[in-house]
């Protein structure tokens, strides 16, 4: 799975308890340079866990990560040189300004004053921040902070960046700008891990683990994700759809029913075989002339049929 | 490792400086304090209500009455006709000091005899008492070495609970038990306490609620730097405030400074090491902010009460005598007030001293310890 040379990340048997709580149970995966790799998982799947241990803030009880060729649990401080971590709810300094924090991030790293200044201005540039370098943190509205955040994590040009939820609780055009700066990144070479409850955004990365119960279910491409979903997947539009969910449950051959706002994604094991029952079943309960069409599965719906449970918005 | 820790002071005094009521907070309250205690502690002394039989009414004895009320210490509520009215005086709470000069007392001074002087004191409030008692005998000295020499003998008797009045504990280096000067410097030791260990706390806290210490510790800066960061600030604030309100006493209440800057100057710096230990402990004890806040205020008390600023620790039981042990105020008290009044050096505090250092080598250790695997 690693490219030609050697993996960015490499994690193998990783695990963490927390008392009775086993939250990350032996994973493992490489990550190769200049991937997006995402984890994606319900809420308590281990995401935040696997991330801090990544970042060398959580010591593992067992398995061994090498980021980079340096392995973490051994030289710690060597490891955080090339890498960056943004945790779920990144800490600003809220009293400080814009450039204030900017500064002080970039004086932890020993990044150099001209490296500062120009990477400052490129970055800041990049997410729309450079009218509000003289603000205070605190003053600056969710999004904003969230790439201020970004931009403090970004100062030292890691090799290695993990991302936990950078962008939950942030407005579209914000996101957009975010994914920007990564596609951007991952041009030049940066390797990146990020958490996300987001299905549009797992859909960008290159690589997904679909994590639960602290254990990796699935690991490869959105695409040959879905190529592994069980079944076929069909789409009805519905005024009602939960009208239409209630109408079809746990009739023969449906594997699963997805609400996906004005239209219901039903899996079912044949979809030439299903298509005309289904609309039987709805004309019985006076839903006539629905369409049920076969349809691309998006990753939720991959991601519900293989965990066989609902997450994220 | 410079670097990273320069860095870390800089953000912290950027922060304390940006914090508009930082300054506010760290001084009002200290020149409050020690208004209040500046004053309120003197007020004890002052205007004690006395009573007075005169059974001699002669010259030297009402010369030696107008000697009391000269001075403002002591008020005359009531010049008595006889004993009885004296004693319900007293009783009944109009008077806490009754003199009472018995006939023949100029005689006797004439003879050159001794003079016995009687003094009741109501010793329910035994500290005024003694203080009051310290000032009888002040002025009573003063009356016979104008008297040529023949002395006036003092007869100490008291009514109601008589919680022993003894002479032997005026203590020589605080003439007339001046109250002030024996708060003040007190009143230094526990405010420096009090800010350096909440400031401390909070400081580290907030990082912590914040998530900013998180983000600080993936970067590579060593917890030791980060702790040297968070406590330096508080450290030098603590000197500023025993610098300040050494100087405060100094110049406005008259406290005299007798010993030695350099003993003083170990003392503090071992006792806010102490106490920076113990802010940093606190901390790993709290989530929140507010967690932090509670356990401050109900920690900072018993260290306040039992650590001798007002209630003599030989008093205390035993089991409080020993957790007094642990409290850097206790020691350092000891150190301040016995530079400041008595001007003593190493060689008589070195106790304190030694006490200190080891404390707070003990607090760091222990909290380093603690914060370091708090982390995980
Ligand atoms: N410091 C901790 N102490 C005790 N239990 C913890 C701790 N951190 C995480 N856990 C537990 O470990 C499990 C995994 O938590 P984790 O935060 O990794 O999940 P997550 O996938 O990030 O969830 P979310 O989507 O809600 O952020 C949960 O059951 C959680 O309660
Ligand atoms: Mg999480």
């Amino acid at each position: 799975m690693a490219g030609p040379g050697e993996a960015a990340i490499r994690v193998q048997g990783l695990s963490k308890s927390f008392g009775p709580v086993r939250a990350v149970r032996a994973i493992g995966f490489d990550v190769s340079p200049g991937e997006i790799f995402g984890l994606v998982g319900p809420d308590g799947a281990g995401k935040t866990t696997t991330m801090r241990m990544l970042a060398a803030v959580l010591q593992p009880d067992a398995g061994e990560i090498v980021i980079d060729g340096v392995n973490v649990a051994a030289e710690p401080e060597r490891a955080k040189l090339h890498l960056s971590y943004m945790p779920q709810r990144f800490g600003l300094y809220e009293d400080l300004t814009v450039s204030e924090n900017i500064f002080f991030y970039a004086e932890l790293f020993g990044v150099s004053r001209n490296d500062r200044m120009t990477r400052s201005q490129q970055l800041l540039g990049a997410a729309g921040l450079l009218p509000f370098r003289r603000r205070l943190a605190g003053q600056l509205s969710g999004g904003m902070k969230q790439k201020l955040g970004l931009v403090c994590a970004l100062i030292h040009t890691p090799k290695v960046l993990l991302l936990d939820e950078p962008t939950t609780g942030v407005d579209p055009v914000s996101r957009r700008d975010f994914w920007a700066i990564l596609y951007d990144l991952r041009e030049s070479g940066v390797t990146i891990v990020l958490s996300t409850a987001y299905m549009d955004e797992a859909e960008r990365c290159s690589r997904l683990a679909l994590l639960h119960g602290g254990a990796i279910r699935y690991c490869d491409t959105p695409s040959r994700l879905k190529v592994s979903m069980p079944g076929a997947l069909l789409a009805i539009p519905a005024t009602d759809p939960r009208g239409v969910r209630d109408a079809l449950t746990g009739k023969p051959g449906v594997l699963g029913i997805l609400l996906m706002g004005d239209r219901v994604h039903v899996r079912v094991d044949d979809a030439a075989r299903r298509i005309p029952e289904l609309q039987r079943l709805l004309a019985e309960r006076g839903i006539t002339e629905a369409s049920v069409e076969p349809t691309e599965p998006g990753i939720e719906d991959v991601f519900v049929a293989l965990l066989g449970q609902g997450s994220g918005p | 490792m410079f670097e990273r820790l320069s860095v870390m002071l800089m953000k912290e005094f950027l922060q304390l400086r940006r914090d508009r009521w930082m300054m506010f907070r760290l001084i009002v309250p200290l020149i409050i304090q020690m208004v209040v205690f500046g004053y309120a502690a003197t007020f004890t002394v002052h205007h004690v209500a006395t009573a007075v039989l005169d059974l001699d009414q002669s010259q030297a004895s009402r010369s030696l009455i107008s000697h009391f009320v000269a001075t403002s210490r002591f008020d005359i509520v009531d010049m008595a006709e006889n004993r009885k009215q004296i004693t319900s005086d007293i009783v009944d709470d109009r008077a806490v000091v009754a003199l009472v000069i018995n006939a023949g007392f100029s005689r006797n001074l004439e003879n050159g005899r001794s003079a016995p002087l009687q003094v009741i004191i109501d010793g329910t409030n035994s500290n005024t008492a003694l203080i009051a008692l310290g000032y009888i005998g002040q002025i009573t000295a003063q009356f016979s070495s104008e008297q040529e020499g023949r002395p006036v003998a003092l007869r100490v008797g008291s009514v109601s609970p008589v919680t022993g009045i003894k002479l032997e504990p005026l203590p020589w280096f605080n003439e007339g038990l001046n109250e002030r000067w024996f708060f003040i410097p007190g009143v230094i030791g526990t405010l420096t306490l009090l800010q350096v260990v909440s400031l401390t706390a909070f400081a580290v806290v907030r990082e912590r609620e914040v998530g900013t210490l998180e983000q600080i510790m993936v970067s590579p800066i060593r917890p030791f730097e980060f702790i040297l960061g968070k406590t330096v600030p508080f450290f030098l604030i603590g000197f500023g405030d025993i610098a300040l309100v050494s100087a405060f006493g100094i110049l406005w209440f008259h406290v005299p400074f007798i010993g030695s800057p350099l003993v003083m100057l170990a003392g503090a710096a071992l006792f806010l090491m102490a106490a920076v230990g113990m802010g940093l402990l606190l901390s790993t004890f709290s989530r929140t902010q507010q967690q932090a806040f509670a356990l401050n205020f109900f920690l900072l008390n018993p260290f306040f009460i039992l650590s001798g600023f007002a209630f003599p620790i030989a008093a205390m039981p035993k089991a409080l005598q020993w957790f007094t042990l642990i409290n850097p105020l206790r020691y350092f008290l000891v150190i301040i007030r016995a530079v400041f009044l008595k001007g003593v050096g190493v060689d008589v505090l070195w106790p304190q001293l030694l006490a200190l250092a080891l404390l707070a080598a003990v607090m760091l250790t222990i909290s380093v310890l603690r914060f370091t695997k708090s982390l995980d």
